[in-house]
C-alpha cells in the first residue's frame, strides 16, 4: 500500500503548494492593488487615523481636526468658514471621500507622502505620533471674503489672480456648501451629503474652476488682442470698415448692436460701447485659425490647467464655419469659459502680455514647518506683445472711465475692465449671465490683481438690469479694493 | 566460538524515542504564543496584557501534561505532532484574543445580539478540555487496532452525527449553514467529530473489502471498473455527501468526506480508476448541486469576481474583504493587533481567522502557518507509511488526507483560490468542537505512530539458534 501512499503524500504536498502560491500572488503580486482599491476601507481608516495637516491662508489654518468616538475613523475634518473656503479646500469626508486640495495633497496632509519619510522614521524612534504636513495657499482672505459677501445669495463665481505671478487670490463659488456638514460618517452627515448632492443649485460644483459659461462681451478683449497681434488693426483709434447693419458672413442673419454708433467705429470706441458688429467683423478678418491660436495662448482648449486642482477646459471651437467664428468672436456660439479662464485673460493683458501659470499652493510644509516644496511662478505663454497689451489696457481703462464699466471705478486707482452679458439657452430665452473682468494698477504701473466675476440668472433682478456693468462690476470692485488695501 | 554473536534473528533495534526532542520543541511552542500575546497587548493597549504570566504558566502546564502522557503511554510516538499542534492552538488563542479586543467587532456584536462576550476565555477552556481528551485517548486506546471492531458501529455513529443538525429542535441555523446543534446552551459541530468516526468506518470496511474492490473488475477503456455490487457502498457515501450539502448547506463537510473516502479507497485498492471515478462523481455532484442550490451559486459567483458583486451580495463582500485583508498585509504584515481584518465582521474569529493571520503577520506569517500545517500532514502521511497494519495505514492516511483537504478548502476559500465553504481552520479558529476533534485526531495519529515505531518485542529465545554454528571463511 505504500506506493499509493506516496502518491497521496505528493497530492497533499501539491495542495499546500497551491496555497503557498496563492498567498504569494495575493500578498506580493497583488498586494498594492488590493490594499488601495476603492472598496478597501483601510485607505480611509489610515487617512483619518492621525490628525490631518492643515490648509493655510495667510498664516492661519482654515481647516482643523477633531477626535470622534465610536467610529472606524479617529479624526474628523473640521473647517473654519467652510462655505467661504470650500472652492479652495474641497472636502475630506470619512464617508464620501475627498476632492480638490484635500484629495490632491492627501499624502502631505496625512503624512504619508514619500517626502515626509524622514519625519516618519524619526517619529518611529522618538515615539511621536505621525503628523500631517501643511498646505500653504496663495489666497487672500480679504479678497475672498469681499467676493463671497458681495455675491451674497446670488448664484455665481469669482476668480482673482495676481497677474505678476499667477497666484490665485480669490476663488469663490455661490451658493456654496460647508464641508464640515458631511465630514463624518453619521446619519446626519449622510443626510447633509444627499441634500447637497441632489441640490438643484449644484452646490457642490466649484463654479470658479469647474463650470464653463459663454463669456459674452468679455471675450471681446481676446478678439481685440488677436486683431492687434495679427495686424488686422494697426491703431486703436483708426476707424474700421464695419457696416451697419452687419450681416454674419455667409448668412442673411443680422447681428444686432445694443448701442448706436457702431458703424465704422474704432477698436477703442467699439470696446467702450461693446459693439457686436465691430468685433464679429474683426474676428472674421483675423480668421478662425488665428483666433484659435490667440485664444489657445490665453489658455482656451487646454484641459490641463492644474492649479493644482484641475480646471475644466474653456472652449474656442476649432472646426466651426465663418459665421460661427464671427459669433464666437463676441463670446457667443460655442465659446465657453471658466471664471478662472477669464481671470487669466485679464491677468495676461494686465501683465503686459505675459500669462503666468495660475496656482494656489504656495508651499508644502512638513509638520515641523520645514518647507518641502515651494512653487516658483512660471510663465505659461505670451498671447500678445507688451506693446499691444498696453493698447488693450488703455482701451479697458477707457471702458471703466467712460463706458459700460463705470461701477468698477476706484478713486485714485487705474482700473481697466470689460462687461459682458452673455445670452444662453434655446432662442436666448434663459436669463443671461452677467460678466465682469477687470484689473487694477499700482502706482508703479504693475497690476497686483485681475479678477473675473460671473453671475448666473438671479431671481428678483429685472432682465434689463442683468448686465455685467450693473451686477458683476461692484463685486469685482470690492475684490480689487480688498487686494489693494491688503 | 569464543565470540558470541547474535545474527540469527533481527533483534530488537532500539529506536531513539525522541521524547526529549519533543520536549524541546514544545518549549518553543509554548514560548512563541506567549510572546505573541505580549505583542498584541503592547500593540493595542500599550501594556503587557493582564495575567500574561498566569496564562502562560497555565498553557505550559497543559503542554507539560500532554507531553507527560505521551512520554508515559506512547513513548515511541512521532515527536513533531504534539509541538506543532500546541503551537497552532496557542497562536489561535492569541488571534482570538486579539479579535476580542476589536472595538469594531464588539460594537457589531452589541448591535446584533445586544451584548458582546469575548471568545478567548472559552477557547482556553476548550483547549484545556481538549488536552484532557487527548490524554484520555492515549490512556484508553492502547492499540489503534481495537477500533477495527467498531467498523459498522462507527458508520451508524457517523450518520447520526451528520444528521443531528437537521433534527428539528436540536439543530441551529447559524448564518445559513445548518452544521451546529445546541445542547444545554453549548453549540456543537457534530461534523468535526464525524470526520474521525467515519475514518474508522472507512478504514475497517476497506481493509476487509480491498481485495474484492481491487481485483474483481472489468476492463473498460483502459480503466478497471468495479462490479456494480462493489460500487454500492461508494454510491451511498456519495449520496450522503450530497445530502449533507443540500440539507445542511455545508459544502466543505461534504467535500471533505467524499475526498477522504476517495483517498482511502485509492490507497486500499491501488487502482487509479477509483480516483477517476471519484473525481467524476464529485464534479457531477458539484455541478448538479450548484445548478440547483442558490447559496452554492452565490459562493461560486463570489469566488469568480468578488468585486463585481461587492456591494450587492454578502458572500461577495466577505470574500472581497478577506482577500483585501491578505493584500493589505503585504509581505511583512501590519503586525499583531495593528491590522483591520475585523472589517470582515461576522465569523472574523472562526471561518475567517486566517485573514487576520494574512493581514497582521503578512506573507511570511501565512507561509509559516501553511508550512506548519504541511508538516502536520507530512508527519501523518509518514505515520501511515510506517504503520505495519493495513487498518493503521488506512486510518492514518484518512485522517491526514482529511486534514490536508480541510486546510486546502478553508485557506483556499478565504484566499479566494476556491469557492468559500463553511469550515474552520484546525486549531486556529474559535469553536469548541473543532479544537476537541482536532486534538483527538492528533492523539490518534500519535497512537498509530507510536505503534508503528515501537520496537518489536524481543523474540522468545529459541534453543535452536544457540546450536547453529556460524561458519566464517577465514
Amino acid at each position: 500500500m505504500n506506493k499509493p501512499l506516496r502518491r497521496i503524500s505528493l497530492f497533499c504536498g501539491l495542495l499546500v503548494l497551491a496555497l503557498l502560491i496563492r498567498t504569494n500572488w495575493l500578498q506580493y503580486v497583488q498586494a498594492e492593488e488590493l490594499s488601495t482599491r476603492k472598496e478597501n476601507r483601510r485607505v480611509q481608516i489610515a487617512q483619518y487615523a492621525t490628525e490631518r495637516g492643515n490648509i493655510i491662508v495667510q498664516g492661519e489654518p482654515i481647516t482643523g481636526s477633531t477626535v470622534t468616538d465610536g467610529s472606524d475613523y479617529k479624526y474628523k475634518r473640521t473647517y473654519k468658514d467652510g462655505a467661504l473656503w470650500s472652492p479652495v479646500t474641497g472636502y475630506a469626508s470619512q464617508a464620501f471621500g475627498a476632492t480638490q486640495l484635500e484629495s490632491l495633497e492627501d499624502g502631505i496632509l496625512t503624512g504619508n507622502d514619500d517626502r515626509l519619510f524622514f519625519d516618519r522614521t524619526i517619529g518611529m524612534f522618538t515615539g511621536e505620533k505621525k503628523q500631517g504636513g501643511n498646505v500653504v495657499t496663495t489666497l487672500n482672505r480679504a479678497a475672498q471674503q469681499a467676493a463671497f459677501e458681495k455675491l451674497g445669495t446670488k448664484k455665481g463665481a469669482v476668480a482673482a489672480i495676481d497677474p505678476r505671478t499667477g497666484a490665485i487670490l480669490a476663488l469663490v463659488s455661490t451658493p456654496s456648501y460647508d464641508p464640515s456638514s458631511f465630514a463624518g460618517n453619521s446619519k446626519a452627515d449622510e443626510k447633509a451629503w444627499v441634500e447637497l448632492k441632489d441640490s438643484e443649485d449644484k452646490k457642490l460644483v466649484n463654479r470658479a474652476l469647474r463650470e464653463t459659461y459663454p463669456p459674452g462681451s468679455t471675450f471681446k478683449v481676446v478678439t481685440a488682442a488677436a486683431a492687434l497681434e495679427h495686424g488686422v488693426v494697426k491703431g486703436i483709434d483708426d476707424p474700421t470698415d464695419t457696416p451697419e447693419p452687419y450681416i454674419l458672413p455667409g448668412t442673411k442673419t443680422q447681428l444686432p448692436n445694443s448701442h448706436t454708433g457702431c458703424e465704422k467705429a474704432s477698436l477703442n470706441e467699439a470696446l467702450r460701447i461693446s459693439c457686436n458688429s465691430v468685433f464679429a467683423n474683426l474676428g472674421d478678418k483675423v480668421t478662425r485659425d488665428k483666433m484659435v491660436e490667440t485664444a489657445e495662448k490665453f489658455g482656451f482648449n487646454n484641459d490641463k490647467i492644474d492649479t493644482p486642482v484641475r480646471a475644466f477646459a474653456s472652449v474656442y471651437d476649432k472646426k466651426m464655419g465663418r459665421d460661427g467664428n464671427a459669433q464666437s468672436s463676441i463670446g457667443q456660439f460655442n465659446t465657453a469659459a471658466t471664471p478662472l479662464q477669464m481671470a487669466m485673460v485679464t491677468a495676461a493683458i494686465a501683465n503686459d502680455g505675459k500669462l503666468m501659470k495660475p496656482y494656489m499652493v504656495d508651499q508644502l510644509t512638513a509638520p515641523n514647518l520645514d518647507i518641502i516644496e515651494k512653487h516658483e511662478p512660471q510663465e505659461m505663454s505670451r498671447p500678445l506683445s507688451a506693446d499691444n497689451a498696453q493698447k488693450v489696457q488703455q482701451m479697458m481703462v477707457n471702458v471703466v472711465e467712460k463706458g459700460t464699466g463705470e461701477k468698477a471705478r476706484i478713486k485714485g486707482v487705474t482700473v481697466g475692465g470689460k462687461t459682458g452679458t452673455a445670452q444662453h439657452g434655446e432662442g436666448n430665452k434663459k436669463r443671461p449671465y452677467a460678466w465682469f473682468i477687470s484689473y487694477a494698477e499700482n502706482s508703479d504701473g504693475t497690476s497686483p490683481v485681475a479678477v473675473a466675476v460671473v453671475i448666473e440668472d438671479s431671481e428678483g433682478t429685472a432682465r434689463d438690469d442683468i448686465s455685467g456693468g450693473g451686477l458683476a462690476a461692484p463685486v469685482a470692485k470690492a475684490v480689487m479694493e480688498a487686494v489693494l488695501n491688503g | 566460538m569464543s565470540v558470541v554473536t547474535n545474527t540469527t534473528t533481527i533483534g530488537a533495534i532500539e529506536l531513539p524515542s525522541r521524547r526529549n526532542t519533543e520536549l524541546l520543541l514544545l518549549a518553543f511552542a509554548v514560548v512563541i504564543p506567549i510572546f505573541a500575546y505580549a505583542n498584541v497587548g503592547l500593540a493595542i493597549h500599550g501594556e503587557l496584557p493582564p495575567g500574561m504570566f498566569a496564562y502562560g504558566a497555565g498553557f505550559a502546564v497543559l503542554a507539560g501534561i500532554a507531553h507527560f502522557v505521551v512520554r508515559r503511554y506512547a513513548k515511541y510516538a512521532d515527536p513533531l505532532l504534539l509541538p506543532l499542534a500546541t503551537l497552532l492552538n496557542g497562536l489561535g488563542v492569541v488571534l482570538i484574543w486579539r479579535l476580542d479586543q476589536s472595538e469594531r467587532l464588539q460594537n457589531l456584536a452589541k448591535r446584533s445580539f445586544g451584548a458582546f462576550s469575548p471568545s478567548a476565555p472559552n477557547q482556553m477552556l476548550y483547549t484545556a478540555l481538549a488536552i484532557a481528551l487527548f490524554a484520555a485517548v492515549l490512556l484508553i486506546l492502547k492499540d489503534h487496532r481495537v477500533l477495527q471492531r467498531f467498523t459498522y458501529i462507527s458508520m451508524a455513529g457517523a450518520l447520526v452525527l451528520l444528521i443531528l443538525p437537521v433534527v428539528p429542535g436540536l439543530g441551529a441555523d447559524v448564518f445559513g449553514a445548518k452544521i451546529w446543534i445546541s445542547v444545554g446552551g453549548f453549540s456543537i459541530q457534530p461534523g468535526e467529530f464525524a470526520k474521525i468516526v467515519i475514518a474508522i468506518f472507512f478504514a475497517g470496511y476497506l481493509m476487509v473489502k480491498r481485495d474484492a474492490l481491487a481485483l474483481a473488475s472489468r476492463r473498460f477503456m483502459g480503466l478497471y471498473l468495479p462490479r456494480g455490487r462493489d460500487l454500492g457502498p461508494i454510491l451511498m457515501i456519495w449520496a450522503m455527501s450530497l445530502l449533507v450539502l443540500v440539507f445542511e448547506n455545508d459544502l466543505g463537510t461534504s467535500l471533505l468526506f467524499f475526498g477522504m473516502f476517495v483517498i482511502m479507497l485509492y490507497v486500499a485498492t491501488e487502482r487509479t480508476s477509483w480516483i477517476v471515478i471519484g473525481l467524476l462523481m464529485s464534479v457531477g455532484g458539484a455541478v448538479v448541486v450548484a445548478s440547483f442550490a442558490s447559496h452554492v451559486q452565490a459562493r461560486v459567483n463570489a469566488w469568480l469576481d468578488p468585486f463585481g458583486c461587492y456591494t450587492t451580495s454578502g458572500a461577495c463582500e466577505q470574500v472581497g474583504q478577506s482577500i483585501m485583508s491578505f493584500g493589505s498585509g503585504g509581505v511583512l504584515g501590519a503586525g499583531w493587533g495593528q491590522g483591520n481584518s475585523d472589517l470582515i465582521g461576522f465569523a472574523a474569529n472562526s471561518d475567517f481567522i486566517f485573514s487576520t493571520v494574512g493581514e497582521e503577520l503578512g506573507l511570511s506569517g501565512v507561509m509559516a502557518f501553511l508550512l506548519i500545517y504541511g508538516l502536520i500532514i507530512e508527519r501523518g502521511v509518514r505515520t501511515a507509511l510506517a504503520a505495519r497494519d493495513p487498518f493503521g495505514k488506512l486510518f492514518a492516511i484518512g485522517l491526514s488526507g482529511a486534514f490536508a483537504l480541510q486546510i486546502f478548502v478553508v485557506a483556499g476559500g478565504v484566499m479566494g483560490l476556491i469557492p468559500l465553504t463553511g469550515m474552520t481552520m484546525p486549531f486556529l479558529a474559535s469553536g469548541g468542537s473543532s479544537v476537541l476533534a482536532n486534538w483527538i485526531l492528533i492523539a490518534v495519529l500519535i497512537r498509530i505512530s507510536d505503534t508503528a515505531r515501537r520496537p518489536a518485542p524481543a523474540p522468545a529465545p529459541s534453543p535452536d539458534s544457540e546450536m547453529t554454528q556460524v561458519v566464517r571463511p577465514s
